[in-house]
């Protein structure tokens, strides 16, 4: 399936390849650069490039561009998410993934790879596993195996490969148990111009770190579990208790993973935690622009909106803005004619404003579009469907595990018209 | 220079993997794997790594796999040193070591080592370890792209592959299976339940693949479960009224589902549930392929819930949205909002929602999606701008109602201050217009107004071929904007050129006194143009238009010519055919055909054979504690229940430690390892391991117990030396079990498949059509749980909702435990409960089994005396040839006919379904008269059936 994956990093340099079947030429990538040089902005590339003898499918994650080659039919999906698979067990073993972690550690790199794939065809992509078979670089590993010659390449063949639940590594020991579970919930909105909104729905996910000995057998029940009607999970869930019971019951993997997201659609009434109002205007013939803009809280359940972060593309022809911000700090880059503005926290006694003016490009005519206003921000101990969790068990192990439940509401692509 | 320090480095590197120091070899590699995934040669170093092949170290081997794999092809003969490591890895006890030395054994590219690599690929299949033979089943297309003329052996590995029944095994073998010989579509059959039933416990990238087989799998075996006079576009409501009649129709064959093509619908939805997105995109397709139209909604959900994900899935799944949503509106309207596009989004992920967008607009949400569509117009990005304005034009055309309000809002984008926008604005204006141009003279004077500030070629081409083409509503007007154009002819585009020249040959034959000079100026200035297509253009205009002599006829018809009325453009989706490429594939994706694409088949109008995909499940019956069967298990297990879990660990474990046990099991089955396939062996093995392990476990306990067990277990594989057949005859007739009267609307009525029962060996296997009479949805048909008399009955999957005057099949399993009383049971709606019962006929709870015509003997000689019922008929005289006596015999009972040597005897066994006692029917002819025997234990079950033959083959008629 797959046939050889090349690394291009944002100067369009290639900085690693790995074939899985007979070598193919990187010039194969030529394709993928006059691809690169047609597209406006780096996320304009098509994901997928013919090319006469070969197909190009690529992904953009970390400002590096992971192309898979294919030469025959395969279900393009298929790639790309391999692909991301990919990159999420590179940023899971090296904290980050970007061209500097990979390039010091090529030789995991290249283990992984062989191990991901057998002639084009995913063989071990679980974390759990890829752990058991190539441990992760850690500092105090590379001097040991410096002095002591050994390796960090494990020499069994994984437990879990076999087992039926093959994402579990097995042997588990810590001295703290504990399971913590993250719930958050993303709100993706367009507000107009009058402040109404047009659509909002919210992507949620449960991440879950979880550290218990053995194999113990987790039930997680919600207070209104009518909420998950569009769902998705982690393998580990047993999908059929979940449709008598609405529980989710599962053998965990060790370690941090996803264990469900949900998505509740624009059908449903979303809250909608903040609340813009703007005056952006250009007058005919004038040089100038006036800039307005004002931020406050509604539908926040009492609590506070944190680390609140606006942005906005602003037209081609402004040269520059000349503002004022009650609170925080902005900057807008003359080049780009990108405004962003650190907030900080709303405080409801004292609305934060942006007020002043932008000056335009002499004798060019007003542009005849507003921008579009951005905005990111994050709420503490708040879901903000409702979601709760009403319990969790353990079964399978004597022992009593610390257990933590963390909500969290954040803005996803939340874009106001102006 | 930097040659030469290349070398150095090298000679480095050569020294330290000859050196014998681990570490310092180890140190080498890691440097040889960097360059080799800078992309450098490292191929030069090939001897001395080569050398470190049989290393210990595990990670200096893995590395030195990694060269080898990489560096074999272009070394051949060197890459022959390594093979003896790897033969003798293959016989390695460790299973990780086998499959990694098979791994790099068939990576290597070496043409010579094929047999080898054929012969370790045919023992690696036969490994204990599923994980060995899930490398094996990679190896294939190793090979297979090596040496295509290993194909007849390499398929009868993937045959013998495909009965794996290990879940590692079923994606990999599957995917060989698509590679090296996609079209063996028979060598599914057999396993196609199984593939069905192992699905959701296959790791995520082999169900991708499994996924796209089977679709490709069904569409050859199945009927359609689309009617043919389904409602295809929602949107044309007279279809819709019109159908009732033909319902009616349709009513009296009602199209019956396939219960295999039930199955695999079933067991693939909770898959949608999947994090992986090609698992969903996979059975998206599949639904969207196979699944009767009216339950495709469910995939909706699921498909807008991908959008949140990654931008590349975003496009994929958009496109597959936008091909489905041209042909199903209803699908997706309701998720409308969903496709509104945000600024931040890239350019390919806008165009295909507004794509989306289009294709959703009708009557009564075209205000909204116009409202939307302003936004975007306004966008800084241009090119979605223009995209946006040929939605419109699409939307204008598409919905009569909103045209002239698409028009107007179209007219006033002609003042935009942005070049790219007034240009498609002409260009889109220009298309709508020529479905009604006489309403509209002003707009086309706006137009010509407008020409001066036009720069944009193809805008200018527009304008002027409205004018010339609608001359006549202009009269004033159109000579003018020729004036103008003759002065700025020679600076202009070629496509304005053109149209310069049609427009003068337009005016010249409309209103020759005006332009008669204006007309010759540019004919002649076109004449003398550098560009060939105008010159030509413009003599055979000449030649047209202005009479000569030598033009004769065709100046004639000149004005016909021109002027003729020509049809408006189709404004339609560019994914209007994408739909003749399966869904979710790369070339739906590139909307052309790509290598390897294999085509999903038209639905066969007659199914094909039905009985080719039943598995003949030869399951020790008699012992009760083994056979037992679990209802509910064997379908929909998400991830097992718990009791199953331990069942597979220990299977797992026993693999594992199967050096101890596996010598065990091969003793103990020996002697039924002569009886059948290998498959069922594969079962008893198990069966026996588990008793072995059983009696291992607990020694003293209940000893004698489980002897006793152990022994009714081999006798039951001496009864299965007699393979179990498909049966010879299955009636059509179907027995009614609830009447729609008392049903309240719901009808039901079944019939026996004779088919064994995929739900418990000791099952009858039975069909429910369940139909709906009355005017409302029945909602949640289900059997009570807490119902039936000790009768172990499979309830089916409660049916979620059935239509009025719709009727589904579903299939269910009952254990009558070898009697003919009837199992009673509760069929509930929602709202009512229906006590039912089901009486089987004796010839029923049998299952046929074939023999030779000398076992059949020798096995009517063990059962005398006793066990055995005759009785002397006088026969009619036509049901006196063989040929009638067997349809007669196997119409009453599940019977399996035996080849028999002497003419005038006719002999036929089947074993009883709960127990699997024998039953042996002999039918023996002296004219007129006629003997019928029955051998069997069950002597209740023998006068039942002996009553049966009597009336059966005294009576005449059919």
């Amino acid at each position: 399936m797959i046939h050889s994956l090349f690394l291009v990093n944002a100067s369009g340099d290639i900085f690693l390849e790995k074939h899985w079947k007979s070598v193919v030429s990187r010039s194969v990538c030529d394709y993928f650069f006059e691809a690169l040089e047609r597209a406006t902005e780096p996320e304009n590339v098509p994901p997928v490039i013919p090319t006469p003898h070969h197909y190009l499918i690529n992904v953009l994650r970390h400002r590096i561009y992971f192309v898979a080659v294919i030469q025959s039919e395969v279900p393009p999906l298929f790639v790309i998410e391999f692909l991301h698979r990919v990159v999420d067990t590179f940023q899971d073993y090296f904290g980050v993934c970007t061209e500097a972690a990979i390039k010091d550690n090529v030789v995991v790199v290249y283990e992984l790879l062989e191990e991901m794939l057998d002639n084009g065809f995913p063989l071990a992509t679980e974390s759990n596993i890829l752990k058991e078979l190539i441990k992760p670089p850690t500092i105090l590993r590379t001097v040991v195996n410096t002095i002591t010659g050994s390796t960090n390449v494990g020499e069994q063949l994984p437990t879990g490969q076999l087992s039926v639940v093959p994402w579990r590594r097995t042997g588990v020991k810590y001295t703290n148990n504990e399971a913590y579970f993250d719930v958050i919930e993303e709100i993706d909105a367009i507000i107009d111009k009058s402040g109404s909104t047009i659509t909002a729905e919210i992507q949620g996910v449960i991440d879950a770190c979880v550290k218990l000995t053995g194999m113990p057998d987790l039930t997680l029940s919600f207070m209104n579990p009518r909420l998950l009607d569009d769902v998705s999970f982690h393998p580990c869930v047993r999908f059929k208790r979940w449709e008598a019971e609405r529980i989710l019951s599962f053998i965990p993997p060790d370690g941090n993973f996803r264990l469900l997201s949900y998505h509740v659609s624009s059908q449903n009434l979303v809250a909608i935690p903040v609340y813009v109002k703007h005056n952006i205007s250009f007058r005919e013939g004038s040089s100038q622009g006036r800039f307005e803009l004002t931020l406050g809280p509604k539908q926040t359940m009492g609590k506070a909106v944190e680390s609140v972060l606006v942005s906005s593309q602003l037209p081609r022809g402004v040269l520059n803005a000349n503002l004022n911000p009650s609170q925080g700090t902005y900057t807008f880059d003359p080049v780009t004619k990108l405004l962003s503005w650190d907030v900080g926290k709303i405080n409801p006694q004292k609305l934060p404003s942006l007020k002043g003016s932008m000056s335009l490009q002499a004798g060019a005519s007003k542009p005849d579009e507003n921008p579009t206003i951005n905005i990111q921000f994050k709420i503490q101990q708040l879901a903000i469907s409702g979601l709760k969790v009403n319990r969790l068990d353990m079964y399978g192990e004597k022992y009593k595990p610390f257990k933590g439940i963390k909500y969290m509401t954040k803005a996803g692509k939340f874009q106001v018209r102006t | 220079m930097l040659n030469h320090c290349f070398l150095c480095r090298n000679e480095d590197l050569k020294e330290m993997l000859e050196s014998s120091k681990e570490s310092l070899k180890l140190e080498a590699m890691k440097r040889i794997v960097g360059l080799i995934a800078k992309g450098k040669n490292a191929s030069e170093l090939f001897p001395a790594v080569v050398k470190n092949v049989a290393s210990k170290n595990i990670e200096l081997k893995k590395l030195v796999y990694v060269y080898l794999v990489r560096y074999a092809e272009e070394q051949q003969d060197l890459a022959l040193l390594s093979i003896s490591t790897f033969q003798r890895a293959l016989k390695d006890p460790n299973q990780l070591i086998r499959a990694s030395a098979l791994r790099v054994l068939s990576s290597i590219r070496v043409p010579i080592i094929v047999p080898i690599m054929m012969l370790s690929i045919k023992e690696a299949s036969t490994d204990l370890s599923p994980y060995v033979r899930k490398t094996a089943a990679h190896a294939i297309q190793k090979l297979y792209s090596l040496d295509p003329d290993q194909k007849e052996h390499l398929i009868e590995v993937i045959e013998k592959l495909l009965k794996d029944k290990s879940t590692l095994v079923a994606g990999s073998v599957v995917m060989a299976f698509e590679e090296v010989c996609p079209d063996r579509i028979d060598l599914i059959h057999k396993n196609y339940r199984k593939l069905c039933n192992l699905l959701v416990d296959v790791e995520e990238w082999g169900q991708v693949v499994i996924i796209h087989m089977l679709t490709r799998y069904a569409r050859t075996q199945f009927v359609s479960p689309w009617r043919e006079d389904a409602v295809f576009d929602e949107n044309s409501e007279k279809a819709f009224y019109d159908s009732e009649e033909e319902r009616r129709v349709d009513q009296s064959k009602p199209y019956i589902m396939d219960p295999d093509h039930r199955l695999l619908l079933r067991n693939t939805k909770p898959l949608l549930q999947s994090r992986n997105t090609a698992v969903v995109m996979a059975v998206s397709q599949l639904y969207w392929h196979l699944a009767p139209k009216h339950e495709l909604s469910i995939i909706t959900k699921s498909l807008v819930r991908l959008l949140r994900s990654h931008r590349e899935v975003q496009y994929i799944v958009l496109q597959n949205i936008a091909t489905m949503s041209i042909q199903r509106k209803g699908m997706f309207e309701p998720f409308m909002k969903s496709f509104y596009v945000r600024s931040t989004d890239a350019t390919h992920i806008k165009t295909l929602k507004l794509e989306i967008l289009t294709n959703l607009a009708n009557e009564a949400n075209i205000s909204t999606i116009l409202r939307e569509f302003q936004t975007y117009v306004k966008s800084q990005d241009k090119a979605f701008a223009a995209a946006t304005i040929q939605a419109i034009g699409r939307c204008a055309t598409n919905i009569s109602e909103v045209t002239d309000t698409c028009l107007n809002g179209l007219v006033l984008l002609l003042s935009n201050r942005d070049e790219t926008v007034v240009a498609e604005s002409v260009v889109v204006i220009k298309k709508l217009l020529q479905t009604q141009p006489s309403q509209h003279s002003d707009i086309i004077k706006h137009m010509a107004k407008l020409f001066d500030n036009i720069t944009v070629s193809m805008a200018r081409a527009s304008i002027l071929w409205l004018m010339g083409e609608y001359c006549e509503h202009v009269p004033k007007i159109a000579p003018d904007v020729l004036r103008k154009m003759a002065k700025t002819f020679t600076s202009e585009e070629d496509i304005v050129k053109l149209q310069t020249v049609n427009l003068a040959a337009k005016l010249y034959l409309t209103n020759s006194k005006q332009t008669k000079l204006l007309t010759q100026y540019i004919l002649n200035l076109g004449k003398y143009d550098q560009s060939y297509d105008i010159r030509d253009r413009t003599r055979f205009i000449r030649q047209l238009i202005v009479p000569n002599e030598k033009s004769g006829a065709l100046s004639k018809y000149a004005r016909r010519i021109l002027m003729a009325p020509k049809p408006a453009p189709v404004l339609q989706s560019a994914f209007k055919d994408r739909d003749r490429f399966q869904l979710g594939t790369l070339s739906h994706s590139l909307n052309s055909q790509a290598n390897g694409y294999l085509e999903l088949s038209d639905w066969p109008a007659v199914a094909p054979d039905q009985s080719v995909r039943i598995v003949e499940v030869v399951e020790p019956a008699g012992a009760p504690v083994f056979g037992k069967s679990k209802p509910g298990k064997s379908d929909e297990k998400f991830y097992s229940d718990s009791e199953e879990e331990e069942e597979e660990e220990e299977e797992g474990s026993s693999s594992e430690d199967s050096s101890t046990l596996a010598c065990l099991s091969e003793e103990n089955s020996d002697d039924s390892n002569k009886s059948s396939s290998s498959q069922s062996d594969s079962e008893k093995k198990k069966k026996t391991l588990k008793n072995k392990k059983l009696q291992q476990q607990k020694p003293d306990s209940k000893d004698s117990h489980d002897l006793a067990l152990f022994l009714s277990q081999l006798h039951s594989f001496f009864l299965n030396q007699f393979l179990a057949s498909s049966p010879v005859f299955v009636p059509e007739t179907s027995r009614e079990l609830l009447h729609r009267m008392t049903g309240k609307g719901l009808s039901a009525q079944y019939r026996f498949t004779r088919q064994p029962c995929i739900y418990g060996n000791s099952m009858v296997s039975l069909q429910l059509t369940l139909s709906n009479s009355s005017d409302q949805a029945l909602e949640n048909i289900h059997i009570s749980e807490k119902s039936s008399t000790g009768r172990d009955i499979h309830r089916f999957n409660a049916s979620e909702r059935l239509e009025p005057q719709a009727s589904v099949t579903v299939s269910m399993g009952v254990d009558f435990n070898d009697s003919t009383q009837a199992a009673n049971f509760q069929l509930c709606t929602k709202e009512d409960e229906f006590s039912v019962s089901i009486q089987p006929a004796v010839g029923e709870l049998l299952l046929p089994i074939t023999m030779s015509e000398a076992d059949f003997t020798k096995e009517q000689s063990k059962l005398v005396g006793m066990n055995e019922s005759s009785a002397t008929i006088t026969m009619t005289p036509e049901n006196v040839s063989s040929q009638s006596v067997n349809r007669k015999v196997v119409s009453v009972a599940n019977l399996g006919v035996i080849p028999s040597s002497q003419e005038n005897i006719h002999r036929f066994a089947g074993k009883t379904v709960s127990s699997g006692c024998l039953v042996l029917v002999s039918v023996a002819l002296k004219d007129p008269d006629a003997v019928i025997t029955i051998n069997t234990e069950n002597t209740v079950m023998a006068s039942m059936l002996l009553r049966q033959f009597k009336t059966a083959l005294t009576n005449s008629g059919p």
